[in-house]
């Protein structure tokens, strides 16, 4: 039974690799690497590695895939294929040279694969061709959280630490990255001057998150000139070339 | 199922996210393949560590599950960067650090 769900398994994660390098569309790509990883978490149950299946699960294809679900969205999943006659001819200077260099690829990817082969099942190891240690089943069996908290909490409590640090300078640097340099973007900039109820409702100079981004300090600026007098300057402009649209006007965009 | 299986799962793995990161050019499916590489390894480390019947494979799993997650983190906001910028997302075209 076991060996069929490790085969199931296997090739599905297979597949799932096979599609992450074929599908052009990066967001199928994604799902393949959904795919991937959720039969990888069923691989890591076989060999009795409990809390990293759930782990692989949660967070990999659940958070991180999240994430990429959203960047492709972003920034718009598109087709590949275009770009590769172009960059070819700049290239060398004639048609698509994608074909030889990916027959080059095919080839590194199959020597590496060899390889790692001969690397792992090749040598002389005797103990890879055995079925593993011996398994005892209980509360604080081997790959259960209890087992993997205690050995990080223990043995590699100094390497516990390096990881959330190293989490930490990753969160940081991606805001660095992604995040927006000039504080408020143009489209915020034209919302700027704008009056809210708000505004009229609270004191000057009371430290909203807008004066402390912007330039502008609330109680030096007064904004209520600043939001009529255009207005009203169009109003006076129109009503000079036409006369049956400044009759109108008035009225409706007055200098009240 | 004896160990080896598992072991040739993850080097076929590997060296087709290791094609994939020299094939492709989109930058975020290049990240993807680097993904199948770390997974490749994760496996074989499991696979160890059952072998063995210890527990570090199984946390040296771990912790390159958080360097991957890093990895995407940062990975993820280069190529927003890059996109905002309204330079080419594509590996090929980005050959200079100049900003």
């Amino acid at each position: 039974m076991s060996a069929l769900f490790c085969f199931i398994a296997g090739i599905g994660a297979i597949a799932g690799a096979v599609g992450v390098v074929v599908l052009r569309d990066p967001f199928f790509a994604v799902l393949a690497l959904v795919g991937h990883l959720l039969s990888l978490s069923v691989l890591f149950l076989l060999l009795r590695a409990e809390f990293v299946a759930a782990v692989q699960v949660v967070v990999y294809a659940g958070a991180v895939m999240v994430l990429y679900v959203f960047v492709v969205a972003y920034i718009g999943g598109r087709d590949e294929s275009e770009h590769v006659v172009q960059i070819g001819e700049r290239m060398r200077g004639r048609g698509p040279a994608g074909a030889s260099l990916r027959l080059g690829a095919a080839v590194l990817g199959g020597a590496l694969l060899v390889e790692l082969l001969i690397a792992l099942l090749g040598t002389g190891l005797k103990a890879v061709s055995e079925y593993g240690a011996p398994y005892k089943p209980g509360g604080h069996a081997y790959g259960t959280p209890a087992y993997i908290g205690e050995l990080f909490l223990t043995r590699f409590l100094l390497v516990f630490e390096g990881a959330s640090f190293l989490l930490l300078i990753a969160a940081v640097g991606a805001i660095l990255l992604a995040g927006r340099r000039g504080g408020i973007s143009e489209a915020d900039e034209r919302l700027r001057d704008r009056l809210t109820p708000l505004d009229l409702l609270r004191p000057r100079g009371t430290g909203t998150m807008r004066e402390g981004v912007g330039d502008d300090l609330g109680l030096v600026r007064v904004p209520q000139p600043a939001a009529v007098e255009p207005a009203h300057e169009s109003g006076v402009g129109s009503q000079e070339p036409a006369e049956p649209v400044a009759v109108g006007e008035p009225p409706a965009g007055g200098p009240r | 199922m004896t160990i080896g299986w598992y072991l040739a799962v993850s080097a076929i793995v590997f060296s087709l996210g290791a094609v994939g990161v020299i094939v492709r050019r989109n930058p975020l499916v290049v990240l993807l393949c680097l993904e199948l590489m770390l997974n490749g390894g994760n496996l074989a480390l499991i696979a160890f560590a059952r072998m063995w019947g210890s527990g570090d494979g199984q946390v040296l799993a771990l912790v390159v599950m958080t360097v991957a997650a890093c990895e995407v983190c940062i990975g993820l906001g280069m190529i927003v960067a890059i996109y905002r910028r309204k330079l080419p997302v594509d590996v090929d075209e980005l050959r200079e650090l100049q900003g």
